[in-house]
């Protein structure tokens, strides 16, 4: 049995255009389309180009001096569900204490003040203005947003830790393990998910907080009012003032990472 | 054929050892079981019609999570006008409360385990 020219061409021909024609069956709206709302922020959300944070130190250092104050990490481990892992090369942390030393190594010398001498100071992502860890990330599960925070999707991340080789602050932390188990099941916040195990995760400037319009939780809680949180590009905000009223340092500015978190020392 | 009838008989048993997973399900009456996803009481309108949320929630879920995580939106309104947080666990979760019987019910029958549950926090009373 063979098949003639003729017979060939109009058995493709159908073919073809059957093919085409499922296309067209899928626009005409056959198979339904997932969206037919909008989307929208919420009403009452915090905004701004550029959100930065001034630490002053002296009122925190006074306050941590006299009762060892550690307030703010608390508050923010607690909102975040971060875990509480004791061992070093394994712990998690979003916000935490650095000795002066270790903070600024390049500001700091041999005659450094002594007031200053291994004091802790408060150490947390820098949300830089150029952040190497959203260079090197091979999926772009950390970026910037347009509002200058870096944030992480967790989502996305592998766990290559390249980010963590990156950043200079430390400011980033691996799961080793699963941290559900270094959680207090009934202390863990429902309204943050958890991360998992092989995920680097670090402090994400509390977005999902001023999407509901509310200040980080770290700002929120500081009785010494030691952490001051708005927008650089406004002339009039409050870390403008400061800014302009304080001499302020930065982490090792001279790596031209161009951090959001600034100092008073 | 020697030893037909020895044959044959194997042949039989095997055969009705090996389907009789299938005959154990239909004498129990489970064969036609389907999944049946435990809907809110008090709740009658969802973000999308029920045929196009069972179709396509997956992608939907995945758009809601681009949103929020990458983007700035976190309010989906429908087209009937009224307003959802793009989240799991103050949006969907308010009103399918019971994981068990609502996201579990058609999983466990399709034996699919997506991974939402790793990261994020179920609600409290499944525990």
């Amino acid at each position: 049995m063979g098949i003639n020219r003729r017979d060939f061409l109009r058995v493709t021909g159908v073919g073809t255009l059957l093919g085409l024609g499922g296309g067209v069956v899928r626009e005409l709206g056959i198979v339904k389309r997932v969206e037919a709302g909008t989307y929208q922020p919420q009403p009452n959300a915090l905004t701004a180009r550029r959100w930065a944070m001034v630490v002053d130190m002296r009122k925190c250092l006074e306050k941590v001096n006299q009762d060892g104050c550690q307030d703010c990490i608390l508050a923010c481990h607690a909102v975040h569900n971060v875990p509480k892992i004791q061992d070093p090369k394994h712990e998690v942390k979003w916000l935490w204490k650095e000795p002066y030393e270790n903070t600024f190594p390049s500001q700091h010398h041999e005659f450094t003040e002594e007031r200053l001498h291994g004091q802790p100071f408060l150490a947390l992502c820098n949300h830089c203005d150029k952040p190497p860890c959203v260079r090197v990330c091979p999926t772009q599960a950390t970026f910037r947003r347009p509002d200058g925070i870096v944030v992480m999707d967790y989502h996305r991340c592998i766990g290559c830790r390249y980010c963590m080789a990156a950043c200079p602050y430390g400011s980033r932390s691996f799961n080793w393990s699963d941290p559900r188990k270094a959680l207090e099941a009934d202390k863990t916040n429902p309204g943050f998910p958890t991360r998992t195990k092989g995920v680097v995760e670090k402090c994400n400037f509390c977005d999902e907080r001023l999407a509901e319009g509310l200040p980080p939780r770290c700002v929120e809680v500081c009785t010494v009012k030691a952490l001051t949180f708005g927008d650089l590009e406004d002339p009039e905000s409050d870390v403008r003032k400061l800014l302009r009223s304080y001499y302020t340092v930065q982490r090792k500015p001279e790596l031209g990472t161009k951090p959001e978190i600034f100092y008073i020392v | 054929m020697y030893d037909a009838g020895k044959i044959l008989t194997g042949l039989l048993l095997f055969l009705c050892l090996i389907t009789s997973p299938i005959w154990y399900n239909l004498a129990a009456g489970k064969a036609d079981t389907k999944p049946d996803p435990k809907l809110p009481a008090q709740e009658k309108e969802c973000v999308a019609a029920r045929d196009v949320i069972v179709a396509t929630h997956m992608s939907l879920l995945n758009t809601w999570r681009d949103k929020v995580v990458r983007g700035a939106d976190r309010e989906y309104v429908t087209a009937g006008g009224k307003v959802f947080p793009l989240s799991l666990s103050e949006g969907c979760m308010k009103c399918h409360a019971n994981k068990a019987e609502f996201c579990d019910a058609c999983h466990n029958y399709v034996a699919v385990s997506p991974y939402c549950w790793d990261c994020h926090v179920e609600p409290k009373e499944n525990k």
